[in-house]
């Protein structure tokens, strides 16, 4: 039927099936975002450090390449192991914040800023799906940013450098892979949870690198005041790297985490108060959104 | 007839204050209005057929379907249009609607379709292409509707669609509104507080006050039950054998002051013979009106006296277009 019969006429075509439809929502934000050059170049700009960790894995098995520039040997001083890997993580993981912190609050503050949420709910379509729905678009994000390069330098290391390998630091792809899930979900719902509650974009960008910042400030406060660790507890750079080295090495730590996301030797808290630390910030979140996530806000 | 609406013992309560007070009642009209005063709980009413409410007693079917237990089927039949602003300011007209349109499980290509129709139907077509935030109220008003409409509902719930509109544009939302209702393929369901927006464009009504049913219209019926109702005016004032030539027809009479008669025709009778006679008798009717409660009148006696029962048994078999208040008015 052409668009100008202007009549109206119901529908009974066929419907798309139900548990997709919260992917409707990331294919609508990727359009949006794809509009913002900035975060276009940025995230382009975001995988420069695994091609250059691509690079140095592939010089460290290739002598002629290294024989080309004259650094024959130089191959010895390059090693790839739990640190290049947490390093990879610690610094993708630095900019998946920023990028969280761009991408984050555009997420939800707009459907809440003219009340356009009651319009989605009034669909078959649950608070879950909404939540999953905008979560998606960060996920997807992120895991471009974070797991996805890291399990594909994996590869490349363990094509270049046999079986073997693959099989002695398959632990390395595991903790890559969970560790990065683990900070994606914690960005996610941080993100999703700032933009529900300040509806001012800047402000949830902004509030979001306060939370990073605000809690290490304050849990070193505690520190220093009371001169104990369980000041960490509040510092989230801490708790994820210390949930990183534990993932990465276990027991038999011989690094204190990633750039970025140190977790001081020494000064360790039981690894169950990180993982208690990273549920309850998790939780909250989702009190918060489920708060604000209503079809119609209840003013008693 | 199938009901649309039923509600059986309908309790919502935010925190200790009952909003909605045990409502009982079986809907059958193509458009039904709900009409009452700020307050009633008429947004409440729509808030929770569409499941934004929980019940704390009682529950309400739409087509039969439970909307606590089958709240997504119950989602997937209705139409939406709020009354408050709701929409993405920075989106196009076209692009929340085809949005929504897919959230309401229509495949891309049918949702941008049905949205670039709707917005021709509501009058937007222009003006598709424009944020939707720089709309004026009119057609923030029209874009709501479109996208109501554009998935193709069975239900449509229309919260007060005509506020803030000016008259032109409040005509122009009736008229559409009407045009969807004569269309025959959806029931809405028309939430206001004006009047004459209900009178206009339903054949049902159900009037809240303070949370309960205050009273049950079906304004279909009621034209018709008026229709032997009359009131004529004549030239040069009545005369008796007038009166007694029609009173022989079997109508019941009163004569006003100047030439005015109220009469109610029996059966059978037609409009034609009171003119026949009043040639007969040499009077010349000037005016001829079917006298009928309005709405008006309607909605204040159900301020001033219809109340249902906190308290209510719960309901016999409806019948299509009743409502059962016990120990109200009807």
């Amino acid at each position: 039927m052409a668009v100008y019969k202007k009549t109206y006429r119901p529908y009974d075509g066929a419907l798309t099936a139900s548990w997709r439809r919260f992917l409707v929502i990331p294919r609508y934000a990727f359009e949006d975002l794809h509009r913002s050059r900035f975060l276009t170049i940025f995230y382009i700009g975001s995988f420069i450090y695994p091609l250059i960790c691509a690079l140095i894995i592939w010089v460290q098995h290739n002598a002629s390449a290294l024989g080309l520039i004259g650094a024959q040997g130089a191959n010895r001083l390059i090693s790839i192991n739990v640190t290049f890997f947490l390093n990879l993580i610690g610094w993708q993981s630095m900019l998946a914040l920023f990028l969280a912190s761009f991408v984050g609050p555009g997420q939800v503050s707009p459907d809440l800023a003219n009340n356009a949420l009651s319009l989605y709910l009034a669909r078959p379509f649950s608070r879950v799906e909404y939540v999953l729905g905008k979560m998606s678009v960060l996920v997807i994000l992120l895991s471009l940013m974070t797991w996805v390069p890291g399990l594909l330098l994996f590869g490349l290391q363990g094509y270049l450098d046999g079986w073997q390998w693959v099989h002695d630091n398959a632990r390395l792809a595991w903790a890559m892979f969970f560790g990065a899930w683990i900070w994606i979900l914690v960005l996610s719902l941080l993100a999703l949870a700032l933009s529900a509650w300040v509806k001012w974009k800047p402000a949830a960008g902004a509030l979001m690198f306060g939370v990073f910042f605000v809690g290490a400030a304050f849990g070193a406060i505690v520190n220093g005041v009371q001169r104990t660790n369980w000041g960490y507890v509040f510092n989230i750079s801490y708790v994820i790297g210390s949930v990183w080295v534990d993932l990465f090495e276990g027991v038999n730590k011989t690094t204190n985490g990633a750039v970025f996301f140190r977790a001081p030797q020494g000064e360790e808290l039981p690894m169950w108060c990180s993982w208690a630390a990273l549920a309850g910030l998790c939780g909250i979140c989702l009190y918060m959104l489920a708060r604000k996530i209503r079809g119609m806000e209840v003013v008693r | 007839m199938e009901p649309v609406i039923e509600l059986d013992g309908l309790e919502v309560r935010f925190g200790n204050r009952a909003i909605l007070k045990q409502l009982r009642a079986s809907l059958t009209g193509r458009a039904i209005g709900l009409l009452g005063p700020n307050g009633a709980g008429k947004s409440t009413l729509l808030n929770t057929l569409l499941g934004f409410h929980k019940p704390s007693a009682g529950t309400a079917r739409i087509f039969g379907r439970d909307v606590r237990t089958h709240a997504r089927d119950v989602r997937g039949l209705i139409g939406y249009m709020p009354e408050n602003d709701s929409f993405i300011s920075s989106m196009t007209g076209v692009r929340f609607v085809r949005l929504m349109a897919e959230l309401a499980g229509l495949p891309p290509e049918h949702a941008l379709e049905r949205a670039h129709e709707a917005f021709f139907y509501v009058g937007l077509g222009e003006v598709r292409y424009r944020a939707l935030g720089t709309y004026s109220l009119g057609m923030k008003q029209a874009a709501k509707l479109a996208q109501a409409i554009a998935h193709g509902p069975k239900l449509l719930f229309l919260d007060e669609p005509t506020n803030g509109l000016d008259p032109p544009a409040r005509t122009r939302m009736i008229q559409l509104i009407q045009e969807i209702r004569d269309r025959g393929d959806l029931h809405l369901i028309l939430s206001s507080h004006l009047l004459r927006d209900v009178e206009e464009c339903c054949d049902q009504v159900l009037i809240l006050k303070d949370g309960n049913v205050a009273a049950f219209c079906n304004l279909e019926e009621e034209r018709r039950a008026n229709r032997r109702f009359l009131e004529i005016e004549t030239r040069g004032g009545v005369n008796g054998s007038f009166l007694e030539a029609i009173e022989k027809l079997g109508c019941e009479t009163a004569a006003g002051v100047q030439g005015r008669v109220k009469l109610i025709m029996p059966d059978g009778l037609e409009v034609r013979q009171l003119y026949e006679i009043a040639a007969e008798q040499n009077v010349q009717i000037r005016r001829l009106n079917h006298k009928r409660d309005s709405l008006e009148d309607i909605f204040l006696k159900a301020m001033e006296t219809g109340q249902q029962p906190a308290a209510a048994p719960p309901p016999a078999k409806a019948q299509a277009g009743d409502v059962e208040v016990p120990n109200g008015r009807l």
